[in-house]
């Protein structure tokens, strides 16, 4: 809210309201205080009037931790404005804070002369003794300098449902509706769709549905009559690409990709999944959708999702999974057989802080050398990482359709932040989707011989010469992949398995130049992929010769929004940097040498202690400088700048 | 004839002209590989010569093994076939036959196999009422690995790795499978091809996970394990062949299993005490007694008592009709789908609150 319009609207009511470009909310409270159901109806709002946006949930392992301390406070961060909305915002303008834990945890997010808006019912000795603070922050210094708010949050809603049934214990639940209507009115955004969604909600409940109307009313209403805002504000619909749109979490697109997938290329989806933080929601979203022929199979554990999903593979189907971290580490072995027996398979990895079972619910890049060596023998596959939670949908179908096409399985990496994250997403047309269309083999690809002269005198299958027969290791010269044979389907009999395969025939072979051979083309079949991606373009926030420069920041995943925003500052500042995004991971795009080529400088910012750095050195020899930040939160674009201009300084 | 033990019975299944596929048929051109004198030979056999007659095509067979000497089984039936990774093979048959639930889909593993690294695997298998046909070669050692003692291997047994005596407790299969609710348990044994292919055929027909465990000689590293069983010589006083509403009699009818108080008791059916019309008659379906006798096992005091060793039981133990894990699936699929309409993409990405903008 620093950045004001000069052309401040007129006055509505007692209030001014003030035009502003973009600001950032952030509601906190403890972890049963519903923040994060006020933070999405405070984004559904602000979608409905057209802001982009971008959100970052953030909230504890526990479940339920202790009412008002520190550890248990759930944070719901929603950044939106007029322009383009890249991160869930740098520093926070308005803190709703339900307890002293929530202003002790978050006041250092919230920009210098912001807005702290207390619940002054829970500021109360108890609340301090709780947060471990020694004193009221009110009256400490530790607020001085932000614009402080105080409503009684809990004594209002009581009051406004003074009249009603309910317990005061069921009163006090309200009380997040009060602070979202006030919310709701500070930044002008509408009261409908919050109104809509609890009537959906508490259909069968009416009394607790008129309950939260009113309370959410009130707040709203609260806004108008109270005189502690001398300003309200609003911010002006984006300038959103023309299309029909809805706001999406990584987790839900990812969901939509897989049944897009499945859809388009008429393979039945297949999703073996063992619950894990934070990859359950996928499994939450696609077993609503077996009316799409999904098939959801909750395993006895990691492996089992794994297996059961190549199984399905096996079977011709689109055998999929999801996991996390220490997930991912149980299905290595599992992959490395999808990677042998050439069967397509898709595993998406919703990444968290590592090692070990680490931050189950803070985002994290770790596993990006997971995904790419994590396995026994060279098994080289192809991972891909979406840059926003839209993107995990064109990410996922990308995967699913890169498994068939190359018969490999392929890791997709998200992370905390994307799944939880949520963004406008402008939606695709079902008929615009790239082509996917799987061709299984259906007829004998050779008489009774392998026919490349190596091993003319072998029988197939037992096939005499000239007999039709099987190859399920010969490969299209195209993409290196293998046939696809359909259990089921006469005349294709064959086996597969983890141990080596003879080229060609696929018989087990323990001959060392066959071995040699095989790892050799498995890994060319890979570098195939490159046929199906274009060099990344990198991005200068519109200046001109943004393809060279002195500094180029290289950054893959999540990372993206706060990354081009810095460009943004930097070039702001004239400085001659450019980022580059990689989506693929493995293989990397081609013609990037070129592009590094171009830039003095490289530096590499990513949510892991320099794993992309080492893979771009191994694989161009330049001085790619890491710069890790591992402690569950992204990247602000502030972080990156500050890092940026130390480099080119 | 592979280097294994003779069978015993029958030609090719298209000696008598009639069924439309044979034995070799199901031959894949792979040489087999197991070591001479292997049990495994035999069962190989019996399946072989056992698949031409069910009513299902050639390439609806699907073969899916985890790791050990029973891993390498796929590559030697001329079906679809699948050698997986160690203990996974019924999570990996899981996702098949749910996917494709019109395929014939038999899990091969053995007793590391299933019941070590992939007892989770199995146990969930057997509960969840996939239908498989899942066949434990059972030869009490880890044979591949060279000769340590296995999950099955009784206590003191002297291996590589235990070479003053295992202090392991064994598994007693049948019991895990009865214990993880599995829909149809049996015995058989490889030294008894004919009761062998019955059994396996009796499995193929079963609606819903059949465990079949199958005593095997591992010549090599475990050689006479089950002789006591399967030899001529003790076969008949110690093996007690189970046929449903027959009585339970043994050692040519001279024996007989009838029910003492909650546990069993050898009777002499030569004396005038007892006669067949007091032993126990076999009710595949008795949950009950099932449970009788599957704690038919080793050196268990419980059952066996000090002073008689019962005969151990073989054939189909316990059989039952549930719902199979795939037809609540697809039913449940075909129900949403009715009720809420084929799924339509467009539609699906348009739920929610969308809102347009221009244009």
């Amino acid at each position: 809210m620093s950045q004001t319009d000069p052309q401040a609207r007129s006055p509505n009511g007692p209030t001014d309201t003030e035009a502003l470009p973009e600001a950032t909310v952030l509601f906190a409270g403890d972890s049963g205080d519903g923040m994060q159901l006020t933070g999405s109806q405070f984004t559904l709002a602000t979608a409905h009037a057209q802001s982009d946006l971008a959100t970052l949930p953030d909230y504890p392992a526990e479940i339920r931790a202790p009412a008002g301390t520190t550890y248990g406070i759930s944070g719901f961060q929603v950044h939106f404005g007029s322009g383009n909305v890249r991160t869930p915002g740098d520093a926070v303008d308005l803190l709703v804070a339900m307890n002293p834990a929530a202003v002790k945890v978050h006041l250092s997010r919230v920009e210098r002369g912001g807005t702290v808006l207390i619940n002054t019912d829970a500021f109360n000795d108890r609340g301090f003794k709780l947060a471990d603070l020694d004193a009221d922050p009110r009256e400490d210094g530790t607020l001085e300098g932000y614009h402080v708010v105080e409503v009684e949050l809990s004594k209002l809603t009581r009051k406004a449902l003074s009249g009603t049934e309910l317990s005061t214990q069921e009163m006090d639940r309200s009380k997040n509706m009060f602070a979202l209507g006030l919310a709701l009115w500070l930044f002008s955004r509408p009261t409908a769709p919050a109104l809509e969604w609890i009537g959906e909600k508490f259909a069968d409940k009416p009394e607790v549905r008129e309950a939260n109307r009113h309370v959410l009313k009130k707040g709203y209403h609260y806004g108008e009559t109270t005189e502690q805002f001398a300003t309200r504000y609003d911010v002006a619909p984006a300038d959103l690409e023309a299309g029909t749109y809805r706001t999406i979490r990584g987790a839900e697109a990812l969901a939509l990709g897989l049944v897009a997938a499945s859809d388009r290329s008429g393979l039945d989806l297949f999703y073996g999944s063992y619950p894990i933080t934070p990859a359950s929601d996928i499994l939450h979203e696609l077993s609503r959708h077996k009316n799409f022929g999904v098939m959801t199979f909750q395993a006895e554990d990691e492996i089992a999702a794994a297996g059961s999903a190549l199984g399905a593979s096996f079977g011709g189907q689109l055998g999929v999974c999801a996991t996390s971290g220490p997930g991912l580490a149980l299905k290595t072995e599992t992959i490395g057989l999808a990677t042998m027996t050439e069967l397509p398979m898709v595993i998406l990895d919703v990444q968290r802080g590592g090692p070990s079972t680490g931050l189950p619910t803070k985002t994290e890049q770790g596993d990006l050398f997971q995904a790419l060596y994590g396995r026994n023998g060279d098994a080289p596959l192809p991972v891909i990482a979406p840059d926003g939670p839209a993107d995990c949908f064109r990410a996922a179908y990308e995967a699913c359709r890169l498994a068939c096409t190359y018969m490999t399985p392929v890791i997709l990496l998200a992370d905390v932040y994307l799944a939880n994250g949520s963004e406008p997403w402008k939606l695709p047309k079902a008929a615009d989707l790239p082509p996917f269309e799987v061709d299984f083999a259906t007829a004998p690809n050779a008489n009774g011989h392998a026919g490349d002269g190596s091993n003319s005198d072998a029988h197939v299958n037992g096939k005499k010469n000239g007999e039709a027969a099987f190859l399920p290791y010969r490969r299209s010269g195209e993409t290196l992949a293998r046939p696809w044979a359909r259990p089921g389907t006469p005349g294709l009999e064959h086996r597969v398995g983890g141990l080596e395969k003879e080229a060609e025939t696929g018989d087990v072979s323990y001959d060392p130049a066959n071995h040699q051979h095989m790892t050799d083309v498995r890994a060319a079949k890979i570098q195939r992929v490159t046929r199906d991606l274009e060099t990344p373009e990198p991005y200068g926030g519109g200046a001109e010769n943004a393809d060279e420069g002195d500094l180029l920041v290289t950054a893959w995943g999540s990372t993206r929004g706060a990354v081009e925003t810095a460009v943004d500052r930097l070039r702001g500042r004239g400085l001659a940097v450019s980022s580059l995004h990689l989506r693929h991971l493995w293989p990397l795009p081609p013609g990037l040498a070129d592009v590094f080529a171009r830039f003095e400088r490289h530096l590499v910012p990513e949510q892991n202690n320099g794993q992309l750095a080492r893979l771009l050195r191994d694989e161009f020899l330049l001085d790619f400088r890491p710069f890790g930040k591992v402690q569950g939160q992204p990247f602000t674009s502030g972080e990156i700048v500050e890092k940026a201009e130390a480099m080119i300084s | 004839m592979p280097p294994g033990f003779g069978d015993g019975a029958g030609g090719d299944g298209s000696a008598d002209g009639e069924p439309a596929l044979s034995r070799k048929d199901f031959q894949s051109d792979q040489d087999v590989r197991w070591c001479p004198g292997c049990g495994d030979y035999a069962i190989l056999s019996a399946v072989q010569r056992l698949l031409p007659e069910l009513d299902a095509e050639k390439a609806e067979h699907v073969f899916v093994s985890g790791i050990g000497c029973a891993g390498r089984f796929p590559y030697y039936v001329d079906a679809y076939g699948m050698h997986t990774i160690h203990g996974r093979a019924p999570a990996i048959a899981t996702g098949l036959k749910a996917s494709r639930p019109e395929l014939k889909v038999w899990v091969v593993t053995g007793d590391g196999d299933a019941l070590s690294i992939g007892g989770n695997h199995l146990i969930h298998a057997l509960r969840r009422n996939v239908d498989l046909q899942i066949l434990l070669f059972n030869n009490e050692i880890y044979g591949l690995t060279k000769g340590q003692y296995s999950p099955t291997s009784e206590r003191g047994k002297v291996t590589k790795s235990s070479p003053y005596g295992s202090i392991d407790a064994p598994f007693n299969p049948v019991r895990v499978a009865l214990g993880a609710d599995a829909s149809f348990v049996a015995r058989t044994m490889d030294r008894d091809p004919q009761h062998m292919k019955a059994v396996m055929e009796q499995s193929y027909d079963h609606s819903g996970a059949a465990f079949v465990e199958i005593y095997q000689n591992c010549n090599i590293f475990n050689d006479g394990a089950f002789f006591e069983f399967t030899e001529k010589e003790t076969k008949p006083e110690r093996a007690l062949f189970l046929e449903d509403g027959r009585p339970m009699t043994f050692a040519e009818g001279a024996k007989g299993l009838r029910l003492d108080g909650l546990g069993l008791e050898v009777v002499d059916l030569e004396n005038d005490r007892w006669s067949v019309a007091d032993c126990l008659t076999h009710d595949a379906s008795d949950e009950m007694l099932a449970e009788l006798l599957g704690r038919i096992f080793w050196d268990d005091p419980d059952v066996n008592g000090d002073d008689q060793k019962l005969p151990r039981p073989f054939g189909v133990i316990y059989q039952t009709e549930r719902p199979t894990y795939g037809d609540l699936l697809h039913t449940q699929i075909e129900g949403i789908t009715e009720k809420k309409g084929t799924g339509d993409l467009d539609a699906l990405l348009r739920e929610g609150d969308t809102w347009t903008v221009g244009g």
